[in-house]
């Protein structure tokens, strides 16, 4: 297996443990907490999930990476008060990728997600436990989540709690003797509120604390070397062992006097790396006749980097943390996307009610203000700033019954 | 993490007391006016496939993470 680079397709978000308890064990003592919680407040909730089914084909090429595979989604009820989901996901990854041509071979990797989840609905307070396991050659990570929401104030404000816990297993593939791991927490807080009878504002906020391996064990950062050819060298990244970020979202949907929506957000992020990093988007939903529905969308989000990231140190080991991933350097991205949704009725199939055909593409722009793109050589620290554009593909198919 | 913890707690008094409160005020959209707010364009996310697939593209090529919206506690789908 050839060494692998990037983030690009390594797993993981919601990972992270606490020290002394196994995942089930926290997720039972939460459950408890949250049932006490719903109890006390005799609460009005929200109702139960759509019974449905999604099978999904998707698609990313961008910047030397191709990644492509199937996610199936099934939601079934049972009994009115419980409803359970199993999601299926792949991504099959192809990567040459502007670090890997610097520093590595191009690679092939396949990874595979696995998830079930209940949403329990108690006095009409909506609970939901999850458990996520992904799998591939040099990586493996499970994650156990629960969230609690509910409606107050005359149902015209929901508010959501949810926590998650995870592992990740790292190893490195043709080094046996490699083996680390991350411990990763997840907590979440969510309001979402009627303002008027058209429009609808979400609020969220959420820290994620990180322990561990948080480096890539294949990626180098780039350092001046005067004795090499071509003016530096490589060594592998340093990272520190503990990442803590929050994020603060805000989301506004607006019903427009004829039948259509527009819908804004804003996301503010920081982290204990010196990442600052801000998103807007826009967005309009315009059904047309004959069950035809439109989305499109813009995206903007622009990042700071991170305080131990540069494309090229001036010597080997110049401070304790070295970087030079680009997903850690200071970029904008640009994302305009189009979703194109055709719903039907099926005859002949009695136990769906309805469907819908979907089709969405997503082209997004990366321009990189400190990450240097030097698979065509130059002079050291004067190479050209990095671009390029990707295209993402989701072509689905969702049934309702 | 011993303060996040008191954050936590005082955070669930505020909500028991809120929701308290929240018992005996007056909605000012009835639930008779919600027609447009129930229409499934008006969802922040339509298609639970799709959105966490979306999240899934910025998370893996963005340091940004975290407050996507939707579903709760993570997806573990980085």
């Amino acid at each position: 297996m050839a060494p692998r680079a990037a983030v690009e397709g390594v797993v993981a978000v919601t990972r992270d443990s606490m020290p002394s308890r196994p995942i089930s064990q926290q997720l039972v003592l939460g459950l408890a907490l949250l049932l006490l919680l719903s109890y006390s407040l005799g609460l009005h909730a929200t109702v139960l999930p759509d019974d449905r089914a999604d099978v999904m084909y998707h698609r990313y090429d961008g910047g030397g990476v191709e990644v492509d595979g199937p996610s199936i989604l099934v939601r079934k009820s049972f009994g009115g008060n419980i409803s359970l989901n199993a999601n299926y996901y792949v991504d099959s990854i192809s990567s040459a990728s502007v670090d890997v041509v610097s520093t590595a071979s191009p690679y092939t990797e396949e990874r595979t997600e696995t998830s079930l989840a209940m949403d329990y609905l108690h006095n009409k307070t909506l609970m939901s436990l999850a458990v996520t396991r992904s799998d591939e050659s040099d990586y493996q990570a499970e994650t156990g989540s629960f969230s609690v929401s509910h409606d107050m104030f005359g149902d015209l404000t929901t508010v959501s709690l949810g926590y998650a816990v995870g592992n990740d297993d790292i190893s490195r593939n043709g080094d046996s003797e490699f083996g680390e791991s991350i411990k990763r927490q997840n907590y979440r807080i969510g309001v979402s509120q009627i303002l008027t009878k058209e429009s609808i504002l979400d609020i969220d906020f959420e820290t994620i604390t990180d322990e561990g391996f948080l480096s890539n064990p294949y990626r180098s950062y780039r350092f001046l070397d005067p004795l090499s050819a071509n003016g530096y060298g490589f060594l592998p990244e340093r990272y520190p062992q503990t990442r803590t970020s929050n994020a603060f979202a805000m989301r506004l949907k607006y019903y427009l006097p004829y039948r259509a929506a527009i819908s804004g957000e804003y996301r503010y992020f920081n982290d204990t790396w010196g990442i600052d990093a801000h998103n807007l988007e826009f967005g309009y939903t315009h059904p047309l006749p004959e069950d035809w529905v439109v989305d499109l969308r813009y995206r903007y989000y622009t990042q700071t980097a991170a305080d131990f990231y540069s494309d090229l140190f001036s010597r080997q080991n110049e401070q304790n943390f070295l970087a030079r991933d680009k997903e850690l350097s200071t970029f904008q991205s640009h994302t305009l996307g189009l979703m194109v949704s055709y719903a039907f009725k099926p005859a002949g199939w009695q136990f769906i009610d309805n469907g819908s055909l979907n089709l969405s593409v997503d082209l997004i722009r990366f321009n990189y203000d400190d990450f240097r793109d030097i698979s065509d050589g130059g002079v050291a620290g004067e190479e050209p700033f990095y671009s390029f554009t990707a295209n993402v593909i989701k072509a689905f198919v969702s049934v309702w019954y | 993490m011993k303060t996040m913890r008191q954050t936590a707690w005082k955070f669930l008094f505020s909500l028991c007391v809120l929701g308290a409160a929240g018992c005996s005020i007056e909605p000012w959209v009835q639930p008779y006016e919600r027609a447009h707010l129930a229409d499934p364009i008006m969802s922040f996310e339509r298609d639970p496939i799709a959105g966490s697939y979306r999240h899934h593209v910025y998370q893996t090529r963005e340091a940004a993470r975290g407050a996507e919206g939707g579903g709760g506690g993570g997806c573990g789908c980085n």
